[in-house]
């Protein structure tokens, strides 16, 4: 346990907490937005929404990519003005906010794009802006201390003297979630904190959330897992299409209310009934799969036509390697890729192609879309040695804008211009983007890796049924997802993954979170 | 994002579409031109004009083609240089090795030429695509070894002896009022456009420039794309360097010097992404025209060469902060 006074706070706050504690029911408002709205070229993103946070209240902000989250957060951390509507923090009318001037006042906001410099150390960057200095000149020694301090407070294992280069994205997120804290905070912005953060650590975070609540700060908190919001949130505002739809305690609604109101239509379960494959054909798998780096080791996974198999375990177990090999994206050290039947040498993603197998990468902008290129070139990318694209080396133009605005359509891209830059796209519809490819040729392997990782509730559907609709028309589909109700109520066979290894095989009823968390944890002495 | 209001998508089309503000400036000056010189719209103004203007097409054109898949052709002057040095000292010499007639000398010296530029385009996609050497670092030392490789075979001094009649035909003869060099640059942007737009090939560029791993998961061969891109960059630069061999008589190291900056210009101008994965050739051809045009009207309204490169200037770095103000505007965050 961490010393509980370890978070600075101003006394005039921690006054407040002993009043709060004398009369724990009402907490007074911190931030108080009224008839909020803002307009972007071609778009109004936030239409007269009111909003609240009260001192020490975790506040979630629910609603699809697009619905006005961003823009509300980045109001509030003066990143821009809004064109209409008043805002109120600690009683005080606030106009002409920016960034820096929220940040004197206490708001520290946590974005989801980085705010580092990759090139300085993670002590460089915590003190961007705001370094300590004496007599003019850098107080490095000062600086390391704070760090120092507010890391061990913090329970984060982050070295200060790192470049941030250098750190994984979890470790990053660390680095910002540090550089919020490190001023004096009366509201922190959350926004999808959790995304690249391992359980542990996001445990860590959520402690660390309590105890600056019951210090009275107040937080926001955007979130797609609903369970998070479940276990952190006192209230939750649903935003649909830059409007407000209502302001609910977490307790007074249940998740599928919540997703109707996000939505704006009535959700049925929100994981399709998978039909179970008839026929017993093994139609692609890793026999034995060794990896050049170590980070799969003597894996085996088979996966029938017609059926949906899951891999799941913790960050870093392999799982995502696995499959990137049996597409030919990492390199094979030891065992064999069988595609019906036959085995595959030298893999390369073309020649994985060509055998029928896809794979969608759970990086959309790093490795699945060329953003300054058209919807419809991103679209055939993967299919232009396909006669329905080409004759020879040259394309067949018509055929591909034919083609693509029919998969575009049966996607239901929106906007459904095949023509604008997926630069333009929602991540939601940049996934839908890159899932078009499937139809573009003949395939019948599919590789997902997290499929729904940072789109949200409405697309996850759309990704599900597409899954479903893949592999009731006879095609293999392997599911990698750190989500666990996602592959547990996907697939018809899970696989388990451990430091490099499948460790359990589970079927049918077998699949329960008990037992795969067991095998998570298995041999683990840390976490 | 929403769909835009039809006025508003109108005027984005108009200033900030992949053609920038470069249509409507061109129009601009043609109109002041029109109305304020009179010599401008004489015919024999307006064949310099295309002709000075079909080096630079061809040039940036290549130029262009390795902007497409993120990089750089800093070598693309000093290939013309190599190309014009070696070609003319290959046809001056071949008479006294004992080779005769024009033809055939006037084809080896061709071939000679384009040797360099393949030499040259090959140096610098094997450093990009196989050692990974940045773009900017891997051109700069090739024009390096290219420029010192044309001043040490030549000592500075221009190679004469070129058969008369390949400089008559390749460098000066006009088919129907144009200039050979022109009939080149056009089939170069035809040629180019029906293979970036038309081909597989053209396609697996733009998309090795707009994301290089994408279109690796995508299995396409993306160093392949690169050489393709570096190789023919220095072919065209090759082939300007030919040209220009031959319009100007002579063999010289300093053939080119300026086209390196003009090329990467004209391509700016022409709306081509400095980060890659954009870029139309159509475009990169009005943007050498209108280069060239602004330098003639400056020129016909006699104003000093120094305060032209400063225009110049002015005129590249306005085109370029719109272009990038442009793609800011459409990235606004929602």
């Amino acid at each position: 346990m961490m010393a509980r006074a370890a978070i600075a706070l101003p006394t005039d706050l921690r006054a407040g907490e002993k009043s709060v504690a004398a009369r724990p029911v009402e907490r007074s408002t911190l931030l108080e937005m009224t008839g909020i709205s803002r307009r972007f070229p071609g778009v109004l993103a936030l239409d007269g929404v009111d909003f609240e946070l009260r001192h020490g209240e975790v506040h979630a902000l629910f609603g699809e990519n697009g619905a006005g989250k961003s823009t509300l957060i980045n109001i509030i951390a003066g990143t821009f003005p809004p064109d209409a509507g008043e805002m109120r923090y600690r009683g005080e009318p606030v106009t002409d906010l920016t960034p820096h001037r929220a940040r004197l006042i206490g708001i520290s906001p946590v974005f989801q794009e980085f705010s580092l410099v990759p090139d300085l150390t993670v002590e460089q960057n915590l003190f961007l802006g705001h370094e300590k200095v004496a007599f003019g000149l850098l107080d490095r020694k000062a600086m390391r201390q704070a760090a120092r301090e507010i890391i061990i407070r913090l329970g984060f294992d982050l070295q200060p003297e790192r470049k941030v280069r250098d750190l994984s994205r979890a470790h990053q997120q660390m680095v910002e979630i540090a550089k919020a804290l490190l001023t004096d905070v009366h509201l922190l912005i959350l926004d999808e904190p959790t995304a690249s953060l391992t359980d542990a650590e996001a445990g860590r975070l959520f402690d660390l959330m309590g105890r600056l609540k019951a210090n009275g700060v107040g937080i926001i908190y955007v979130s797609h897992r609903m369970a998070e919001i479940r276990r952190l949130a006192d209230r939750i505002t649903v935003l649909r299409d830059g409007r407000k739809v209502a302001t609910v305690g977490t307790a007074d609604v249940t998740d599928t209310a919540l997703i109707e109101m996000m939505t704006g239509r009535t959700a049925g379960a929100l994981f399709p009934a998978i039909r179970r494959p008839s026929g017993s054909e093994t139609l692609f798998g890793v026999e034995q799969l060794t990896l050049a780096d170590g980070s799969v080791k003597n894996a085996s996974v088979t996966v029938r036509a017609g059926e949906v198999v899951g891999i799941a375990g913790l960050v870093g177990c392999g799982k995502s390697e696995l499959i990137r090999a049996a597409f030919g994206l990492e390199k094979i050290v030891g065992g064999i890729v069988r595609c019906r039947g036959r085995e595959l040498h030298g893999l390369t993603p073309k020649a994985a192609l060509a055998a029928g197998i896809c794979y969608f990468p759970s990086d959309r902008v790093a490795e699945g879309l060329a953003l300054s290129r058209a919807v419809r070139e991103n679209i055939s990318m993967a299919a232009l040695d396909n006669a329905a694209f080409a004759r020879g080396p040259v394309l067949r133009l018509a055929g591909e804008r034919f083609q693509a605005q029919r998969i575009a359509d049966k996607l239901r891209l929106r906007p459904p211009r095949i023509e604008q830059r997926v630069l333009n796209l929602s991540g939601g519809n940049r996934q839908k983007v890159v899932l078009a490819r499937a139809m573009t040729r003949d395939l019948d392997v599919f590789l997902f890796d997290e499929p729904t990782v940072g789109i949200d509730v409405g697309a996850k559907v759309e990704v599900y049924e597409l899954i479903k609709e893949l592999a009731e028309r006879g095609a293999a589909v392997i599911v990698v997802s750190s989500e666990l109700p996602e592959v547990m109520n996907l697939s018809h066979r899970l696989y388990v993954m451990h430091r490099a290894r499948v460790v359990a095989e589970l079927q049918g009823a077998e699949i329960s979170e008990q037992r795969v968390l067991a095998h998570f944890f298995a041999d683990s002495r840390h976490g | 994002m929403a769909s835009l209001p039809l006025h508003k998508r109108a005027r984005n089309a108009l200033l900030f579409g992949e053609a920038g503000v470069l249509p409507g400036l061109f129009l601009l000056l043609i109109v002041l031109l029109v109305l304020t010189q009179p010599r401008f719209l004489a015919g024999t103004n307006i064949v310099n004009v295309l002709r000075n203007a079909s080096f630079l097409i061809i040039a940036a054109s290549g130029q262009m083609l390795v902007l497409i898949v993120g990089g750089f052709d800093l070598s693309i002057g000093a290939a013309i240089a190599l190309t014009s040095v070696v070609s003319a000292s290959v046809m001056a010499g071949l008479p006294g090795a004992g080779v005769h007639g024009a033809f055939v000398i006037s084809g080896l010296g061709v071939l000679a030429g384009l040797g360099c530029g393949l030499a040259v385009g090959l140096a610098n996609a094997v450093s990009v695509a196989v050692l990974r050497v940045p773009p900017f670092m891997a051109t700069l030392g090739t024009m390096s070894v290219a420029n010192g490789i044309g001043l040490l075979l030549t000592n500075g001094i221009p190679v004469y002896g070129m058969p008369d009649s390949y400089v008559a035909v390749v460098g000066r003869a006009i088919v129907f009022g144009l200039p050979i060099a022109l009939y080149a640059a056009v089939i170069v942007v035809v040629a180019l456009w029906g293979v970036l737009n038309l081909t597989r090939v053209g396609r697996y560029i733009y998309a090795s420039g707009g994301n290089i791993q994408a279109a690796a998961v995508s299995g396409i061969g993306t160093r392949l794309m690169l050489v393709t891109a570096y190789v023919l960059s220095s072919l065209l630069g090759s082939l300007t360097g030919l040209l220009l061999t031959a319009e100007i008589g002579s063999g010289q190291a300093t053939t080119g010097e300026s086209l390196m900056l003009e090329s990467l210009a004209a391509a700016v101008l022409g709306g081509v992404s400095l980060r890659g994965g954009v870029g139309r050739v159509e475009l990169v051809a009005l943007g050498a025209i209108f280069l060239l045009t602004l330098t003639n009207a400056m020129d016909l309204m006699r104003v000093d060469t120094r305060l032209q490169m400063i225009v110049l200037g002015c005129v590249l770095a306005f085109a370029v902060s719109t272009e990038v103000l442009g793609r800011r505007r459409q990235a606004v965050r929602v």
